[in-house]
């Protein structure tokens, strides 16, 4: 037994040469990396500007926070960043559909599934600032502009992550139901479209978590949404109005996060 | 005679409709409302079957309802302020851009692009090594099968999706009043997210192993400390690993518009040639951008792969 024992050990997988390579591939990679770390001294004021940041988290702008009445209140905003990834997910959910299925191999051959996610690894490492500032060329600034990009840089992660449920389609049920004399419309009715819809909608609403924090930064570029009033009270010193735009966001992301995992884990499970 | 004739078809075609109609309403009934008689089968052994309610067509209703509601909000209101004609007129000057980017390709510019996108991957590297050393204590205070009182671990719990809500270039844009403009905001920035992200994964991660090992190990006598490092250590840390790999492809997306709010990197070059309309330096960039993503990418999979 003992002997077993000492044989299976002296057997067990060779890694440390493995390992160290590994080791020291990383350390130099960090080094090398530090001097983005040049700190040059902490700005004057920072000390102070700080403290009342924080200061200002615990007391935000509530009668901001809570004014459900004019126009540039904080739920008023929030609606609108909601708004705009809302309909970004929508339209780059749709968009996602024929760019997925051409870039899935099981369905198209070698080569238009290669061509195919180059466009979408394209789409996925575009910023989505410079999007962003071509549709406002389009739009003009405001909500539509944030709309459009949002649905165009869904586009990316969305079809990457559609075309792996495409190449993962159970082909048994389909033949099963070619062995039952089932039509080519009622083979993708009953055997293709339920064994994709629940993780196509899945998809969709995992990036729409995504795409209101995207549609907070938009934004800054006059993309519609909340951001741009964050960071213009951030830069007058309004840090209890900041505070306010900050906790907004804080609510609703989690509110939406919250939700969205309802629905995933009922998506999943099968009882909806 | 004529007018006989007339009324007949146009009441055929009445019932057309009428015949769709009630098809509709039938189907909507059926779908929506669903009474329990509707949904019971009788199977010819007697049997009956009673199916669940399906919520399937109610959702796609609300769906709908939310859908036309922000549709209203911001793209009715659009169209009412600006006419459709100068929409659809002002479509080129998005190809343009495209197109431009493309035709004035400059290739020769790519010595000024290399600094700043070397800055851009450092801080990615160093805000991901930072944020995942952080992430790995954390995450095993925050796992209920390790830590008993779920006090702390909800109290954990609660401050990370906190962290989690606020997206990176918030973060940068708070810190440049502390730290002042340049890549250590970057830096700072990017290990905030990670360290929120990665803990996420890695606790529930952790929840889920086996913890079998750690008890057979305590009980030949060993420490307790002894026996966490030699059972549940190695179970964590190829998806510990995998999973920083994984966090590191996302920064060096969000690092390269950092530069926006003056965390440094290639962000302030794009910022520049957007204001100034150089799209062909704009279309060099993107290209060496894509490129770097492209290889990043392949190498964290490579990695990835050989230590599964």
């Amino acid at each position: 037994m003992n002997q077993e024992v000492l044989l299976m050990y002296e057997k067990r997988p060779k890694t440390l040469v493995r390992n160290i390579i590994m080791l020291v591939f990383f350390a130099i990679v960090i080094i090398w990396s530090t001097d983005t770390m040049q700190f040059s001294g902490i700005n004057p004021n920072g000390i102070v500007i700080s403290r009342s940041i924080l200061d200002a988290l615990t007391k935000p702008n509530l009668e901001w926070l809570f004014n459900f009445g004019t126009g540039t209140s904080i739920p008023n905003l929030m609606l609108e960043t909601v708004a705009i990834a809302f309909l970004g997910t929508i339209l780059g959910a749709i968009l996602a559909v024929p760019f997925a299925f051409i870039s899935a191999r099981n369905i198209t051959g070698k080569i238009a599934s290669f061509l195919g996610n180059t466009v979408i690894g394209m789409i996925r490492t575009f910023p989505i600032f410079i999007l962003g500032l071509m549709f406002i060329r389009v739009t003009g600034p405001g909500p539509l502009a944030g709309v459009l990009t949002i649905g165009i840089s869904s586009i990316g992660m969305i079809s990457k992550l559609y075309v792996e449920i495409i190449e993962d389609i159970d082909g048994g049920i389909i033949m099963a139901l070619d062995a039952t004399g089932a039509n080519a419309i009622q083979r993708i009715r009953y055997g293709i479209i339920p064994q994709l819809t629940p993780n196509f909608i899945s998809t969709a609403i995992y990036r729409f978590e995504i795409n209101v924090r995207n549609a907070t930064i938009l934004s800054l570029v006059g993309a519609g949404g909340i951001g741009f009033t964050l960071t213009a009270a951030l830069a007058v010193y309004r840090w209890t109005d900041a505070a306010a735009a900050l906790w907004g966001i804080v609510i609703v992301v989690l509110f939406i996060e919250f939700v969205s995992n309802k629905i995933r884990n009922s998506l999943v499970s099968g009882n909806q | 005679m004529l007018s006989q004739e007339n009324s007949s078809i146009f009441q055929k075609i009445l019932h057309f409709f009428e015949r769709i109609w009630l098809s509709i309403k039938s189907y909507f009934l059926r779908s929506v409302i669903q009474t329990k008689a509707a949904r019971k089968t009788v199977l010819a052994d007697g049997v009956s079957i009673t199916k669940p309610y399906s919520f399937g067509l109610l959702n796609m209703v609300i769906l709908f309802i939310i859908t036309f509601y922000f549709w209203d909000l911001i793209v009715t209101t659009y169209f009412t302020v600006t006419p459709f004609e100068l929409f659809v007129r002002r479509i080129p000057n998005f190809t343009n851009i495209l197109s431009k980017m493309i035709t004035d390709f400059k290739p020769d510019y790519l010595p000024t692009v290399i600094p700043p996108l070397i800055d851009t991957i450092q801080m990615a590297i160093i805000g991901t090594f930072i944020g995942a050393f952080l992430a790995l204590p954390v995450a095993f205070l925050a796992s209920q099968n390790l830590v008993k009182s779920k006090i702390i671990t909800n109290f954990i719990k609660l401050i990370l999706s906190f962290i989690r809500t606020i997206p990176t270039l918030v973060y940068a844009a708070i810190l440049a009043f502390a730290f002042g403009y340049g890549t250590l905001i970057g830096v700072i920035a990017t290990a905030i997210f990670t360290f929120g992200i990665l803990t996420k994964m890695l606790y529930e991660v952790i929840e889920t192993i086996d913890l079998g090992a750690f008890m057979a190990i305590e009980s030949t006598g060993a420490t307790k400390t002894k026996a966490f490092i030699t059972s549940v250590i190695p179970q964590i840390m190829g998806t510990f690993l995998s999973f920083t790999l994984y966090s590191f492809e996302i920064n060096i997306r969000s690092s390269a518009i950092l530069g926006y709010v003056g965390a440094g990197g290639i962000g302030i070059l794009l910022d520049d040639h957007m204001t100034w309309r150089e799209y062909g330096h704009l279309g060099l960039i993107l290209a060496v951008l894509l490129v770097v993503v492209f290889v990043i990418e392949n190498i964290s999979r490579f990695i990835r792969k050989k230590m599964s």
